[in-house]
């Protein structure tokens, strides 16, 4: 599931320099903005079968919190 | 779930009017970067838009596309006994301005006239009414106008929604014909998120003042705008519809026993090119039969799918089509439509 994360957060947010790293702050991405949410949420959608709303999303910073969260509601 | 289903009415004629203001999204830099500006344009396949002048409003759209309309067609005015007027952007609080219209248009006073206050989902609300006020057997002909001034009420400080929004109106003319066959609408509704996308000043819950006007920086992006301005929360609204949108396309499909390869077209409401994107793919469709007019028009709110049909299917309606439309989004309110059309006159682009 780690993986499945970092290649759907690299191809949502079309990062080709680098590798993903659970302990990485999406936020500071400087792919992440408005558009790069949305691209992550259909991403979520599509490779997890989950949704993350907006003021949860918000209390999530690493990668990890979202690896977690979606563990929490693929449960 | 609310479904309905109506007999042989239709659209027999569509006009669409846009400002001759055109918007360069790529040069659209007074408030932002030229960098930020073509990120955004590429992501939500918007180029261009239509901006109206500060003292033309959506009804004046309407009304140029109803003009062309009744001339093209040559509609006798005394025979529509039904004008409808669908706008977020009506020229006043009150009367309603279809009224207002009844008399520029010189339509008779026994018609029918009144507004239907929707967003995005609006023109397949507004079909649907039309339809069933259509079974009336005195009913002749209708007018179903919808327009909006989206630039009037967004922020162009806003970045979430400074470069998606665009103006535009339509006339459609709906008559009773046995050619039309039957027509079917799902639609629906979800007021526990009225707040996603949303104007707070301006009504009576929170009336105009001075504070209402102010413009203030709202996130940690900088992004300015005042109560007056339009908001919209795009991830929930994107989360909300990516899982409703197709759930309800799947669910008139089933009532209907239609599956996706009946349709000619599929017409959605044009929100941004990410958005149909994602429904194209979900639904696994050809993308030829998804007309698209995002690139030239930007999101005009409840004007959209009328607009792409009147632009992007004009030589294309002769022949009877069956259509399928999907309407979604501000409410949240959200619509699904199957339609047929034959010999659907479709005028010339009016520029305002």
């Amino acid at each position: 599931m780690e993986q499945e994360l970092f290649n759907g957060l690299k191809e949502a947010l079309e990062i080709e320099d680098r590798e993903i790293k659970l302990t990485d702050n999406f936020r500071q991405f400087k792919e992440w903005d408005s558009l790069g949410q949305l691209t992550v949420i259909a991403m979520l959608d599509e490779r997890f079968q989950v949704a993350i709303e907006t003021k949860q999303l918000n209390k999530l910073n690493t990668v990890g919190d979202l690896l977690n969260e979606i563990k929490t509601q693929s449960k | 779930m609310a479904y309905l289903k109506y007999s042989n009415v239709g659209i027999s004629a569509l006009s669409a009017a846009v400002p001759k203001r055109i918007i360069d999204n790529f040069t659209y830099t007074s408030f932002f970067s030229a960098e930020t500006a073509k990120e955004i344009s590429e992501k939500t396949g918007i180029k261009e838009r239509r901006f109206v002048d500060d003292s033309t409003c959506a009804s004046d759209l309407c009304f140029a596309a109803a003009e062309k309309l009744l001339v093209d067609v040559h509609v006798d005015r005394s025979e529509i006994d039904l004008l409808i007027f669908i706008s977020q952007t009506p020229d006043f609080r009150m009367p309603a301005t279809s009224i207002v219209l009844q008399d520029r248009l010189g339509l008779p006073k026994s018609a029918v006239a009144f507004d239907v206050n929707l967003g995005c989902s609006g023109f397949l609300y507004g079909m649907s009414i039309t339809y069933s006020l259509m079974q009336q057997s005195n009913f002749r002909k209708a007018l179903l106008l919808d327009g909006e001034t989206r630039s009037r009420v967004y922020s162009a400080k806003d970045r979430q929604v400074a470069f998606l929004f665009g103006d535009g109106g339509v006339a459609a003319l709906i008559e009773k014909d046995e050619n039309f066959g039957e027509s079917h609408f799902s639609l629906n509704s979800d007021g526990s998120r009225h707040s996603l996308i949303k104007i707070n000043a301006g009504g009576y819950r929170m009336p105009s003042s001075c504070e209402t006007v102010k413009e203030k920086v709202v996130d940690e992006y900088g992004n300015i705008r005042s109560e007056e301005h339009g908001y919209m929360d795009g991830g929930d609204v994107f989360n909300f519809l990516i899982r409703e949108v197709p759930k309800d396309i799947d669910s008139i499909l089933r009532t209907t026993g239609h599956t996706l390869a009946d349709f000619d077209y599929f017409v959605f409401h044009q929100a941004n090119a990410f958005m149909n994107g994602y429904l194209v793919k979900k639904l696994k469709l050809d993308s030829a039969k998804v007309p698209m007019s995002i690139e030239k028009f930007g999101n005009t709110s409840s004007v959209s799918i009328p607009l792409t049909i009147a632009t992007q299917l004009r030589d294309k309606l002769k022949d009877r089509k069956r259509v399928f439309l999907s309407g979604f989004g501000v409410g949240l309110s959200w619509a699904s439509a199957i339609v047929n059309f034959q010999d659907c006159q479709i005028s010339d682009l009016v520029e305002v």
